[in-house]
């Protein structure tokens, strides 16, 4: 059966064949494409060099700053055909990053201007893919809210006066006594090395690391555990088992792209992995899952003791696993913490739990024990450290390790963030800080309120932000300095799994912009040096030997070789065409290993008190939210349980002011412009809560009122905010848009958050959910097979998905003698990240429209993702199902058209001629699949001049009352066919790459000629799991679909 | 010498009138009565909410569409249901002038020039809103049948390209239809003005016509030949408007009842709007000699018996979604019964089947208040039934994931209702401008009944 | 100046059946550029001055038969020769489809036909008429009914049509002036 093949054909090639070359070029083979490659890359290098001179001369005229424009030398990244010349895009790897973590990207530039991002191939947290965020990096480039001076209280100044100020502060301070900086998570070699040295020059200054969503009960946990601090690197890849408790793997952990890509490769192999979830808020993870208990998130600390305990049954096991955390404990200098940690707790938890619980305990118990060795526990970042403790006990005594691999945090000086900022406040109000520098982040809107650092910050004599918006923490400070952006800027940084990439810019900063290397280099020695020199000088300290190569190679491929290494752990191989973009080897990392010193530590011993108090603080604060034991039901406000969680489209708040993100419906509820506190079903019912209704969310210390939104498959008694909204200094976009969760947020519960009182307040706000209706009425849309039928109709030709299609009509079907574009989606595959709908957005200049107009049922995406529901609203199964234009043989559209402005072209793809439409709507009231998709109004921004860099040259943008819909990327199609005529070789299979299909984490989506029998799309076509959406209405669909596996055991509704 | 003949009751028309009389009586409407007060007021505030409905248009022009409700899946609001509403209404005009006068139905005589002025205004409105609705109108010249821009032609498979044809033709045929019956009339008013400058546009306007025998005769065997013409051409226009919904797959667009079923709903509407016209115009310029009980009866009978076929069609519809087994079609009627419109569903069948029934009577079918206010509320329901179609079945279709709900802005009321005032403000003009009844024809009526009662 | 030119003698009736009666009697008497004036369509009187057929049906069948064979011949020359486009997969020349414009231009063009038929054949539109400037004949579109004998008769003796008229005792009897 063909979509067993470890990865989707089409892309392997593609990616092979750029691997290769690339490969090829590094190692100094002289294979035939070398001369032609070099003739057709050289001009537009050139033609980058010259243009970076023109704009950062301009740039630097603007400033009214430094003498003369730096000459920096960017290397595109070898993207197999099409890239000879000028009018054609133009590619270079880079790194983005996600929370601190880096993922691999291509940036495609057009004529100069970065108009795209695609995730690099030989990146091991991309491997081609990449998550929403990326996509979106784009927009944020070219956002027109982007501070394009630096302000001092407010007014515009210059940043050449900014480093006289803070080199005087500097010098003032020669031993760094009262200067403070605070960094988000580090994960960049060549920045830590600066503050290093800066601290080191400077011993009494202190550096602070805060990031919203950080990993501290990773780290701390692992210290439990462990005694010392470690980054878990999975293989779930190998993996038959997978337990996530309040993980989500595909949608949130770092390398989530990469998570996702394994599991998904796995089930298309023959031994399925069985994935069981254990959540109280549902993620994407959960979705997926073959197994999902609904349980709050704050007793997922008793279902980890109970597991320890069942792994091998009983106490005996559960005090060696006891015996290894506490035994790793006592390393950490942290016995105290240990015993609750171990499995003394168990007895009790197991009881505490209930029927359902037990049963799913059981069960995962008994698949654990099967697969001992094969098996990964997973715990989310929000889970606290015993329960992360627990969890690497538990998979040690599974001797789960090999697919388990530890390593040195990819954070660098890997404290605890949380004590880190609690101390740079306390010190701030102390008078301890006399200069602060703050690099990215935006601590006053995304901090823990009880720390009031905006009270702090105000207070301080003098201190500087650096971020790319003038935001709130740049508004309590003495100095807002424009960052220049990730994509206009030079820097490195470290994947999930310490893959190290360097950052090459794509184009020269936009406005007077700088770099966090800059700022430091400030503080370093007083004087600014250029972002490149400094990642350049870096790196060549690493590699003196053979640089130019070795840089060369670094920027042209995206990623720093034998970076990955780790100090103690196997290193994550890679399943697929990348295996060698992550090889191990030592020498780097040793050399980046860092040595933390004394001052940057933020002292472990309280982190693990906090933590270890606050495993079985979470254990015993869950019976308290049960409403049975709640006296204070019977006055109206209940007792529940709030996770604060970071939203899944804006992040802990950093995007609010990207117009794509806010518009992109949120997976699982498709909501948009908005967040909503999740509840339970039978919770609604029981407090006669409806959607859009208003509740009061009260702890000790704040009090929050957010519409709420009632969440299938969420867990009772509880409620999951998003963190993120209303912010009120994000820009036009972002600012006021949903309720801020921050207030609610508190240093000492952080995340989940026991005994909030909910009460039911007056007033409605209407939600805007790109989908309002959630059943399937039956209806034959996503097909489910089960895994046994798909087994045994992998072998013999039973098709237990595929109806009989309609072949019979009263038309003789039209020849097509060149190529038939057809493309297949696997249901099985597709996790519903949405990363599809955000790059089909960013390929095809698709205006966003926002909150009322989509109130209004007007969203402009051309492929949206369904979900669906099934079963009972408690505990249901989520289907999703990602719908472009199905490119109907029979397009009832066309058929309706008055003007023609729909037809078929003459490779039978279904095109809309935007200048010949007319605007009757016919063709959308005709199409079943509603995939089409109006400019009910002037939708596209014609005026604001950034935007129009980042749209895409070879995308018409539409006018008012055009109809338009998925092409299939008809301009990438014509690419190709172009390289194909110039060079004269004919397109093959995986030459045209969708969107949607690039994007894709999990190659769910499969792009092809359906004229080209051995086509990747076409052999999807032969699977018994293929069928045609709709196909009775006789539509002949060419987007199809494989149906979706779903293990027997679930109950089918 | 015999003198000339004066008219006896033959029901269509009472008794006392000589050719002289019902020319003056009718003409002097035109040339002479002073404009009544009510008309008065009815003209300028049917003018101002004429030029609020033009200002509408510029701003809908200026904005786009997107001021109306209209949405994804919605994509189709009141600007198409006031079309198809419109058009309907526009079928009785024809259907009594050419129809009934090939059935030689003489209550048609006094009743068919108003009602063909009426079909001339209310196609005129319905041909407006599909361009209204374009997104970009100012390309509305694209289904001209020619190579327009890139030689492009239209796609004639398109049931809209159907529609621009035969509304033009239904709106053109009318026209030619309507004039030529006011040729004699015309010529008339000509030679009984007083001014210089009406006896020159009524000339100019009759065409010389001195009604000599021979023209007389071509005169009838054009007119006989237009309405055998029309006849299938009143049918085909509403069957090809009802196309437009039944040749798409959209559960509750895709019926093959579509046809006659519209045309019934047109009719059904159409003598509605008749009545509606008719009971206050006899009332205004007192021509209860002309347009008598009989007329209002024969209308409320052609009323019920297009009522009661809309109902059949009704009944049909839910029928065949049950019968054929289709889920989306079971889906969509039961949505009709209890979904987001189903408030509007009963009050069409409260309108259109219910109310109608009190017509069984006669003395309902001769009283003018009464049915004055029952066309009222049919022409209501109609509406409603435009509504329910266009909206309903399009706000759940096939995909659960897009399904959506329409909500009309006040820009969509603004353009239905500007409509109903501009269409009102023509017959206003018309009434004081032309012979809103037939002299000609009047006359020979008046002739026949002194014949008969020989 | 040279005398007006006699158009015809007009003969003023106050019924329709008097004048049908009349027109009997000139068209007998071998009249036949009688002309018949009446306010409405009087049944019969064409034919009593002997005017049988028109060819108004003629004129109508061609315009309906050039209406629809030019409308279908458009619509294939259109969609099958001169811009062939796949649409939804359908035949070029979809015959059925093409039926109802096919339709629509049939009627319209019969009914324009009729139309202009009818106008010309009666010499319309027509700017101004010599009788009209007879006494009376405004009365024409009004009440009465009128004969006019016209002058251009082959043979005409204008006394002898004077003694036929009054011999039909009209209302009146006038001269119509060229």
């Amino acid at each position: 059966m063909p979509e067993v093949t470890p990865i989707s054909p089409s892309l392997a090639t593609a990616a092979q064949r750029r691997f290769w070359r690339g490969l090829d070029e590094l190692e100094g083979a002289a294979p035939r494409e070398v001369p032609q490659d070099v003739v057709t890359f050289e001009p537009p290098r050139l033609a980058r060099r010259a243009f970076l001179g023109v704009m950062a001369a301009s740039a630097a005229l603007a400033a009214g700053g430094c003498s003369r424009a730096p000459l920096e030398t960017i290397v595109p990244y070898r993207n197999g055909p099409a890239q000879d010349g000028y009018g054609k895009p133009v590619f270079y790897a880079s790194a983005l990053e996600r929370d601190g973590y880096a993922i691999g990207v291509l940036v495609e530039t057009n004529m100069g201007r970065p108009t795209k991002i695609e995730g690099n191939p030989l990146h091991p947290a991309s491997l081609g893919a990449t998550d929403i965020f990326t996509q979106a990096a784009v927009l944020e480039l070219w956002d027109p809210d982007r501070s394009t001076a630096s302000l001092r209280n407010g007014a515009v100044d210059t940043w050449p006066r900014f480093v006289t100020e803070l080199r005087e502060r500097v010098i003032a301070a020669p031993d760094g006594d009262g200067i403070a900086l605070l960094t988000e998570t580090v994960t960049s070699p060549t920045l830590h090395d600066q503050i290093r040295t800066f601290l080191e020059g400077h011993p009494r200054a202190r550096w602070h690391q805060y990031q919203p969503v950080n990993r501290d009960n990773v780290y701390d946990g692992s210290r439990l555990a462990l005694g010392e601090a470690v980054e878990p690197v999975y293989r779930f890849g190998d993996a038959a088992v997978i337990v996530a408790l309040d993980a989500d793997i595909v949608g949130a952990l770092p390398g989530a792209v990469r998570h996702a890509r394994d599991i998904a490769v796995a089930r298309r192999g023959a031994t399925r992995p069985t994935i069981h979830a254990a959540e109280g808020s549902p993620s994407l993870t959960g979705a997926l899952a073959d197994r999902r208990l609904v349980i709050r998130t704050g007793e997922i600390a008793m279902l980890a003791d109970a597991l320890a305990a069942q792994i091998g049954g009983g106490e005996s096991s559960a005090a060696q696993v006891g015996g290894a955390a506490g035994g790793a404990a006592q390393g950490g200098g942290a016995a105290s913490g240990a015993p609750q940690v171990g499995g003394a707790a168990s007895g009790v938890a197991t009881a505490a739990l209930g029927a359902d619980a037990r049963a799913w305990l059981d069960r995962v118990a008994a698949d654990l024990a099967a697969h001992r060795g094969r098996a990964i526990v997973v715990a989310g970042d929000r889970q606290p450290a015993g329960v992360h403790a627990r969890v690497h006990a538990i998979n040690r005594a599974l001797g789960n390790d090999a697919l388990v691999a530890t390593r040195e945090p990819v954070a660098f000086d890997a404290g605890n963030q949380g004590d880190s900022l609690r101390a740079l406040a306390s010190d701030m109000r102390a008078g301890r800080v006399t200069t602060l520098v703050m690099l990215g982040g935006n601590p006053v809107y995304a901090s823990p309120r009880d720390l009031d650092f905006g009270g702090a910050l105000r207070k301080l004599p003098w201190s500087a932000h650096l971020a790319l918006h003038a935001d709130e923490t740049s508004a309590a400070s003495t100095w807002h300095v424009a960052a220049a952006h990730a994509l206009e800027s030079w820097g490195d940084a470290r994947a999930f799994d310490g893959t190290v990439a360097i950052r090459q810019p794509a184009i020269a900063p936009l406005y007077d912009g700088h770099s966090a290397h800059e700022v430091v280099s400030v503080l370093v020695d007083g004087n600014p040096r250029p972002g490149h020199a400094i990642v350049r000088d870096f790196w060549q300290r690493r590699h003196p030997a053979g640089f130019d190569a070795f840089w060369d190679a670094s920027l042209r491929d995206g990623i720093v070789r034998e970076s990955a290494a780790t100090s103690r752990a196997s290193v994550l191989p890679a399943p697929s065409s990348a295996k060698r973009s992550a090889a191990p080897a030592v020498a780097a990392s040793s050399a980046l290993a860092a040595v933390p010193t004394a001052a940057t530590t933020s002292a472990p011993p309280a982190a693990i008190a906090t933590q270890a108090t606050a495993a079985p603080s979470a254990t015993t604060a869950a019976p308290a939210v049960r409403p049975a034991s709640d006296p204070s039901s019977a006055t109206g406000a209940i007792v529940v349980e709030l996770v604060l969680a970071p939203d899944p489209t804006l992040g802990d708040g950093r995007h609010a002011n990207n117009a794509w993100l806010q518009e992109l419906p949120k997976p699982l509820t498709t909501l948009t412009w908005c967040n909503a506190a999740w509840i339970s079903p039978r919770f609604a019912a029981a407090h006669e809560l409806a959607n859009e209704d208003i509740v009061e969310l009260r702890t000790a210390s704040a009090t929050v009122r957010a519409p709420v939104w009632i969440m299938p498959g969420h867990a009772d008694d509880a409620v999951t905010l998003h963190l993120g909204h209303g912010r009120t200094r994000a820009g036009r976009v972002g600012n006021g848009v949903g309720v801020d969760a921050w207030p609610l947020f508190d240093s000492a519960t952080r995340a989940i958050v026991p005994g909030v009182a909910l009460a039911k307040v007056d007033g409605r706000e209407r939600l805007a959910a790109a989908q309002t209706h959630h059943r399937m009425e039956g209806r034959d849309l996503v097909r489910l097979v089960s895994r046994e039928e798909a087994a045994r109709c992998a072998g013999s030709g039973c098709t237990p998905a595929r109806e009989r299609e309609p072949t019979e009509s009263l038309y003789p079907p039209f020849k097509y003698d060149g190529h038939r574009w057809g493309m297949s989606i696997d249901l099985d595959a597709c996790n519903g990240c949405a990363a599809c709908t955000i790059a089909c957005q960013a390929e095809n200049n698709i205006p966003v429209v926002g909150r009322d107009e989509v109130l209004r049922g007007r969203e402009m995406h051309w492929i949206r993702i369904d979900r669906y529901y099934e079963g009972a609203p408690s505990a249901p199964r989520t289907l999703f199902q990602p719908v472009p234009c199905m490119q109907c043989e029979h397009a009832p559209c066309e058929e309706v058209c008055p003007v023609e402005a729909s037809v078929h072209d003459t490779e039978g793809l279904n095109v809309q001629v935007y200048n010949r439409c007319v605007g009757t709507r016919f063709c959308s009231n005709n199409c079943p699949y509603k995939v089409r998709r109006f400019n009910f109004l002037q939708w596209v921004d014609r005026e604001t001049e950034s935007l129009k860099g980042q749209r895409n040259p070879n995308v018409t943008v539409r006018q008012r009352g055009v109809m338009e819909k998925c092409s299939y990327c008809l301009q990438r199609i014509a690419r190709a066919r172009q390289h194909a005529q110039t060079t004269g070789e004919p397109i093959a299979d995986g030459d045209v790459v969708t969107a949607c299909q690039a994007v894709c984490p999990t190659r769910a989506i499969r792009f092809g000629d359906l004229q080209d029998a051995q086509s990747d799309v076409v052999r999807a076509r032969t699977s018994p799991r293929h069928y045609a959406l709709l196909g009775e209405l006789n539509t002949r669909p060419r987007t199809t679909y494989l149906a979706r596996i779903a293990a027997k055991t679930e109950p089918k509704s | 010498m015999a003198a000339p003949p004066i008219s006896r009751d033959i029901g269509v028309l009472h008794a006392g009138w000589g050719y002289a009389s019902i020319g003056d009586k009718i003409a002097d409407i035109v040339l002479t009565r002073p404009a009544h007060w009510g008309w008065r007021a009815a003209f300028v505030g049917t003018a101002l909410a004429t030029a609020i409905f033009l200002a509408a248009m510029a701003y809908l022009f200026i904005r786009g569409i997107g001021i109306w409700g209209v949405n994804i899946p919605v994509a189709w609001g009141f600007a198409i249901a006031n079309c198809v509403w419109w058009i309907g209404i526009g079928h009785a005009g024809t259907f009594i002038s050419a129809i009934l006068l090939l059935l030689r139905q003489r209550w048609r005589t006094s009743i068919n020039r108003f009602a063909e002025a009426m079909t001339l205004f209310a196609a005129g409105m319905a041909g407006l809103f599909p361009v209204l609705h374009l997104g970009r109108p100012w390309f509305l010249y694209w289904i001209a049948p020619y190579p327009n821009r890139m030689d492009l032609w239209p796609q004639w498979r398109s049931p809209l390209v159907w529609d621009f044809f035969a509304i033009g033709t239904y709106i053109v045929v009318s026209f030619l239809f309507w004039y030529m019956g006011l040729l004699p009339d015309l010529a008339t008013l000509r030679d009984r003005a007083a001014s210089r400058w009406k006896k020159i546009v009524f000339g100019l306007g009759a065409l010389g016509w001195t009604g000599e025998a021979r023209d007389w005769k071509r005169h009838r065997s054009a007119y006989l030949l237009i309405a055998g013409l029309a006849t299938p051409l009143v049918v085909s226009v509403h069957s090809v408007v009802s196309l437009d919904f039944a040749i798409g797959n959209t559960p509750g667009y895709h019926s093959t009842i579509f046809p006659p079923y519209f045309v019934a709903g047109a009719l059904f509407s159409g003598f509605a709007m008749v009545l509606t016209l008719a009971i206050p115009l006899r009332r205004v310029f007192r021509l209860y000699d002309f347009i008598t009980e009989v007329h209002l009866d024969h209308a409320a009978k052609v009323m019920l018996a297009t009522g009661t076929l809309l109902a059949y069609g009704y009944l049909a519809e839910i029928f065949t979604a049950f019968y054929s087994g289709d889920r989306f079609e079971i889906a969509m009627t039961v949505d009709r019964w209890v979904g987001a419109y189903a408030p509007v569903y009963w009050s069409m069948m409260f309108c259109n089947v219910v109310c109608p029934q009190i017509l069984w009577f006669r003395k309902a079918r001769r009283s003018a208040v009464l049915l004055f206010f029952l066309s009222l509320v049919v022409n209501l329901g109609m509406w409603m039934e435009r509504v329910t179609i266009v909206v309903q079945s399009l706000h759940r279709d096939f995909m659960p994931s897009a399904w959506g709900i329409y909500i009309p802005t006040v820009w969509d009321w603004i353009f239905l209702i500007g409509s109903i005032c501009c269409f009102a403000w023509l017959f206003l003009l018309f009434i004081r401008v032309l012979p809103s009844i037939s002299i000609s024809e009047m006359r020979a009526l008046a002739r026949e009944s002194v014949e008969e009662k020989r | 100046m040279t005398a007006p030119r006699l158009y015809g003698l007009l003969a003023e009736f106050a019924t329709a059946d008097e004048l049908i009666a009349a027109a009997r009697r000139v068209h007998d008497a071998g009249y036949v550029r009688v002309e018949a004036y009446t306010p409405f369509d009087v049944d019969g009187l064409a034919e009593a001055l002997g005017f049988r057929h028109d060819s108004v049906a003629f004129f109508t069948f061609c315009g309906a038969l050039v209406g629809g064979l030019g409308g279908y011949f458009m619509q294939w020359y259109a969609a099958a020769i001169d811009y062939p486009i796949d649409v939804a997969g359908r035949p070029f020349n979809s015959w059925p489809m093409f039926m109802p414009v096919t339709f629509e231009l049939a009627v319209l063009g019969g009914a324009i036909a009729a139309v202009l038929a009818m106008l010309l054949a009666s010499g319309l539109p027509r700017l101004r008429h010599p009788i009209a400037d007879a006494p009376d004949f405004e009365l024409a579109t009004r009440n009465r009914f009128f004969l006019c004998l016209r002058s251009d008769e082959a043979g005409f003796d204008r006394d002898a049509a004077e003694r036929l008229l009054d011999e039909l005792k009209p209302m009146r009897r006038a001269e119509v002036l060229r």
